[in-house]
């Protein structure tokens, strides 16, 4: 009975994987695999803490809820690839999320990019989602099962996202002569990160069928990419890739000034809760 | 960097050119959720959005975030024709005195049987 009322309080419906029920899981993931969830958690780690910003300054109170849900969503599924990082290493998603310093993190140089105008966030966001859902619909098959399990959770989740974005991008740039000109502004300060996400560290080769290869997923994105832009009526911006390196620890100026925000509290109050 | 805000809007503000023009508002939508099969839709709230798609859209995020609906229904707000709340006496008026509107008022006519 005591789990009956318990699972009543969860906010996950169903019986979708918890943060919760995998730091309880006996099998410990391989390193590479542990270090493959810190990719694509810090990833969403940080997507989060940036479109959190929005939270009372978008455009309307509906868009509002939106984007920050959008980036709850991102939070459950950091937590969720966190907690199961951190059991190869014994330490907790929150000794992961605040108390790792810059060069630890993992998250590609696009989740750290400045928010920008509402555009711009919604070129950002455009091309996390679509990146997003070819990956984790691929996950799903992963031989790891709880990253299979994280991924079916999270894929259906994204597709929302995945939509979102795409609506905003189609009225955009459909919209008047100045949301036009904005998203193009926003699509082509967004672009130079997008080649980083396709590439193939040596980690791929060590996760054989556990984790998706990144430049499998080029294609299948591209192509997701040009339909939408074609629609509205806009161009794949054709700019140089930017260096990249964020899956090495190397990240762009403005990671350090995220995790000082999203560090300060534990960092200060070490073990406090709120 | 400005304003001593670490993660927020430091790229591409627009430059303001002049005061402000006021910004029109989106326009209103009636939200209507159907909470499980079989039952019928019933009216959740209101919200803004540009366009019917949208609206659809935000409803799903304001009313059926925590699993409330299989179904929704937003209608624009102007399209709704509601009855005259300075009316509201004649409208509504009270139905005391009105035995004659319920079935019990009259008499039976004898040799009806199952009624």
């Amino acid at each position: 009975m005591s789990e009956a009322n318990a699972s009543a309080t969860r906010i996950t419906p169903g019986n979708a994987l918890r943060p919760e029920d995998i730091a309880l899981l006996d099998t410990k993931p391989a390193d590479a695999v542990a270090q493959y969830a810190l990719w694509l958690g810090d990833d969403a780690l940080i997507l989060a803490q940036r479109l959190g910003w929005w939270i009372s300054r978008a455009p309307e109170l509906e868009e509002d809820v939106a984007l920050a849900n959008i980036a709850l969503d991102q939070i459950g599924h950091a937590r969720s690839f966190l907690t199961y990082a951190g059991r190869a290493w014994d330490r907790t998603e929150d000794d992961l999320a605040y108390f790792r310093r810059e060069p630890e993190f993992r998250s590609v140089h696009l989740v750290e990019q400045p928010n920008g105008d509402f555009a711009r966030t919604i070129a950002r966001q455009f091309v996390v989602a679509l990146y997003q859902w070819e990956l984790y619909s691929r996950l799903v098959h992963s031989s790891d099962p709880t990253l299979a399990a994280i991924a079916a959770k999270a894929v259906k989740e994204v597709d929302y996202h995945r939509d979102h974005s795409i609506q905003w991008v189609l009225r955009l740039g459909q919209g008047t002569e100045e949301s036009r000109r904005r998203m193009v502004a926003g699509l082509s300060l967004t672009w130079p990160y997008v080649e980083e996400l396709f590439a193939d560290h040596p980690l791929v080769d060590e996760l054989g069928d556990a984790g998706v290869r990144p430049s499998s997923l080029r294609e299948p994105f591209d192509a997701a990419v040009q339909a939408v832009l074609a629609e509205a009526e806009l161009e794949v911006p054709q700019v140089p890739g930017s260096v990249g390196g964020g899956r090495l620890g190397r990240h762009s100026e403005h990671l350090g000034y995220i995790l000082a925000e999203l560090q300060v509290l534990a960092r200060e109050y070490p073990g406090a809760s709120w | 960097m400005t304003g001593g805000s670490t993660t927020g809007d430091d790229g591409a503000t627009a430059p303001s050119s002049g005061p402000q023009e006021p910004r029109a508002a989106w326009p209103l939508w009636e939200v209507f959720v159907r909470s499980s099969r079989g039952l019928s839709h019933v009216h959740a709230g209101s919200l803004h959005a540009p366009d019917a798609e949208m609206a659809v859209r935000n409803a799903r995020d304001l009313y059926t975030r925590r699993n409330e609906g299989v179904s929704l229904w937003v209608v624009p707000a102007t399209a709704i024709i509601t009855s005259d709340p300075y009316a509201k006496d004649q409208f509504f008026e009270s139905p005391q005195g009105k035995d004659y509107r319920h079935a019990t008022y009259y008499t039976k006519s004898e040799g009806v049987k199952h009624l």
